[in-house]
């Protein structure tokens, strides 16, 4: 084709990415955005501000099909890991707290019970889990074992046909409001997961208060004292760390995506910002110093997005390995931290409030490069698969 | 009850509208293509309808426009319309409103339903001439703006809004209905429904399967377009210096008071 006839590349979309998803893709992508424009996005500030999350939304997400939704069965939609992966960017491009609230419903507890539990397990929770009807957490950071999670002190012995489950969990997203906790416990055979009803004697949860970042999801801490649960509780296929962690590469994967949401709102709420706003008589984004701020955002947004498509792609494909999410999440968060950063400073003193969803992002980022593996936990990974040197204890 | 909801393929309303001066119509190029939300209304009416008459009742969307928009039309059945049929011919081309409403009732007669809806006007055209056409080329009778509609045997009793109150129509089927804007929001497509939307039935007919040729596109077309302007520029608006809240909030209830608007 004569290059003269390719048209300019459009400023929301420079690479044509969207192009390169199949049509229910686009679909899925158009509805969640609908939803964010419709109903995140007119009260995030505002959610955000309070620390709160309603309620009902969990729902409606359930209602659009969105918790699960690259499961198959029970009730899920059975969409491709690249539909879930661009769900979590749209929802993330309204806040990442709602994108939690997805994630952890679905990748960490409906998936655990999806991939480790036993047929009447599956059939007793994950439909309501899809619809949102009952609200699950994934319970394995505790307060002195975060990023080593091999060493926790929970604790769960058998009594009787029972067990009994002893500890604290903590930073425990959906914590307070989940119906069903998966609870990771130290056992005579090594790790287990156990599915806890939050309403069984023993169990508490309480919320986290002072939280700075990710405000609009919900954070607890779990106390299991003397928590009994029924025998068959236990999730039956999960043995030792393997459990947890193929569960956090699920959840993983939908952060690299989610990560170039928040980016993406950040730099087209930059773009449009400079665009407009006038100094020294002409709009800021005719600054050299501003459009080479812009330019590296595009850089960044489009590479990491090209990233996501590409790993997405890898997962369908059944090819996708745990150092390749932990490539995706350590690049794509680091880039969205650096495009939230040099948006703020685009907005000057608007960045700073929550009139723009700029500040929001770059603190709710803040969260996302911690929880999942930090970004050293993953460098450590990536350090490990390709110089085949453990550098972790 | 066979429902048939007809629906236009039309640019992003929320896109800035340009015209090409040539083909003097809408430059579609770059600009999304989504279903015409007056007709995602009457969709949303057709889907309430088939859940509350039930039984083996079906909701059909029929849209004519080019076959490369299947895309958006799929949004339709993910929604949860059961079937949707495309005319698409390139003879279709330019089709005033008479030669739109021919060629659309010559199919509509093909798929054939008890209860036709059609939106009550589109956001491109904006004409709002085409329901009535359609229902002048089937001969059957049109009620617009329908607000609530309830199904007897045989026939429907319709509320029908006003700008006073409403009226009480009945009318036998089939029949054409517009609907006001009041049966809720058009629902979200769900996941589910999008998954299943691709295994829906997507008939495509062209101008010969309805024995229509002559009278079509801008050939069979009554009008003409000669030429257009855009809306002329907006004046500045007139601004309200006020040294405080109260005096502002006064000047601005003068102003409205002058134009008899409180
Ligand atoms: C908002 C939020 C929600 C969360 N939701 C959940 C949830 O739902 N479920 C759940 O189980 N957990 C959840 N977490 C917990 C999260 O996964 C942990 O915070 C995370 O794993 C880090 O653990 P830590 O906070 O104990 O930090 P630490 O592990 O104490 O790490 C502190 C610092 O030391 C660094 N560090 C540690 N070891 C090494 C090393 N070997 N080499 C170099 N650096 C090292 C870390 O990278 C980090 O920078 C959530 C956290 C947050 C903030």
């Amino acid at each position: 084709m004569n290059a003269a006839m390719v048209g300019a590349p459009d400023a929301r979309d420079f690479l044509g990415i969207e192009a390169l998803l199949g049509e229910e893709e686009r679909m899925i992508r158009g509805v969640v955005r609908d939803w964010v424009r419709g109903r995140v996005l007119p009260e995030i500030a505002q959610w955000f501000e309070r620390g709160i999350l309603p309620r009902e939304l969990a729902a409606e997400i359930g209602g659009l099909g969105l918790f699960g939704m690259h499961l198959h069965g029970y009730g899920c939609a059975g969409t491709s890991a690249t539909a879930y992966g661009v769900a979590c960017m749209e929802l993330e491009a309204g806040d990442a707290g709602i994108r939690s609230l997805v994630s952890v419903q679905g990748s960490l507890a409906m998936y655990a019970i999806y991939r480790w539990g036993s047929e009447e397990q599956k059939q007793a929770w994950l439909p309501a889990m899809a619809r949102g009807e009952a609200i699950g957490c994934f319970g394995l950071t505790e307060p002195d074992f975060g990023s080593n999670p091999a060493g926790m002190r929970t604790t769960a012995r058998r009594v009787g046909s029972d067990w009994a489950i002893d500890g604290t969990k903590m930073w425990i997203t959906n914590g307070s409001i989940a119906a069903i906790a998966v609870v990771w416990a130290q056992t005579d055979a090594g790790i287990r997961g156990f599915l806890v009803p939050t309403t069984t004697k023993g169990f508490r949860a309480h919320d986290i208060e002072r939280k700075l970042s990710l405000r609009a999801s919900v954070t607890s801490e779990l106390i299991l004292d003397d928590c009994r649960v029924p025998a068959d509780a236990v999730l039956p296929e999960a043995r030792g760390l393997g459990g947890p962690l193929a569960c956090l590469n699920e959840a993983r994967f939908g952060i690299v995506w989610g990560a170039m949401g928040s980016a993406r709102s950040c730099y087209e709420t930059a773009l449009e910002y400079a665009t407009t706003r006038v100094q020294f008589d002409r709009p800021i984004a005719g600054f050299q110093l501003t459009q080479e701020k812009l330019v590296n955002m595009l850089l960044e947004l489009n590479k990491g997005t090209l990233l996501a498509w590409h790993l997405g792609r890898m997962k369908d494909a059944g090819k996708l390995h745990g150092a390749h999410v932990s490539f995706g999440k350590l690049n794509n968060v680091r880039a969205a931290l650096a495009i939230a950063r040099e948006a703020r400073t685009i907005l000057g003193a608007n960045g700073v409030t929550l009139e723009y969803p700029v500040i929001r992002h770059a603190n709710n980022l803040e969260s996302v490069l911690t929880y999942e593996g930090t970004s050293e936990m993953h460098t450590l990974i990536l350090g490990k698969a390709i110089t085949g040197l453990d550098a972790f204890g | 009850m066979k429902i048939v909801v007809t629906v236009k393929l039309v640019p992003d309303p929320n896109a800035e509208k340009k015209i090409d001066p040539t083909t003097k119509r809408l430059v579609r190029a770059g600009v999304e293509t989504v279903l015409n939300p007056y007709d995602e209304y009457a969709l949303e009416a057709a889907l309430q309808l088939k859940e509350r008459v039930g039984g083996d009742s079906t909701v059909t969307v029929f849209t004519m426009g080019p076959e490369a928009l299947k895309e958006t039309l799929r949004k339709a059945l993910a929604m949860g319309a059961d079937a949707a049929v495309m005319l698409s011919d390139a003879a279709l081309e330019g089709s005033d409103v008479w030669a739109t409403a021919h060629a659309m009732a010559a199919g509509l007669k093909k798929v054939g339903f008890d209860l036709l809806l059609v939106g009550g006007l589109t956001d491109d055209g904006s004409t709002g001439v085409v329901p009535g056409a359609l229902a002048e080329h089937l001969g059957l009778a049109l009620v617009t703006n329908a607000r609530k509609i309830e199904v007897g045997s045989g026939s429907l009793a319709i509320e029908r809004e006003t700008d006073t109150g409403y009226q009480q129509v009945n009318v036998g089927l089939p029949a054409v209905l517009t609907t006001a804007l009041t049966f809720g929001e058009p629902r979200y497509a769900s996941l589910k429904g999008i998954m299943g939307a691709k295994k829906k039935p997507i008939e495509v007919l062209a101008l010969a399967d309805l024995g229509l040729g002559e009278a079509a596109g801008g050939a069979g077309s009554k009008t003409e377009l000669l030429s257009f302007a855009p809306p002329p520029a907006r004046g500045k608006g007139q601004v309200v210096e006020a040294a405080d809240g109260a005096s502002g909030a006064h000047a601005i209830f003068e102003f409205l008071r002058a134009k008899k608007l409180v």
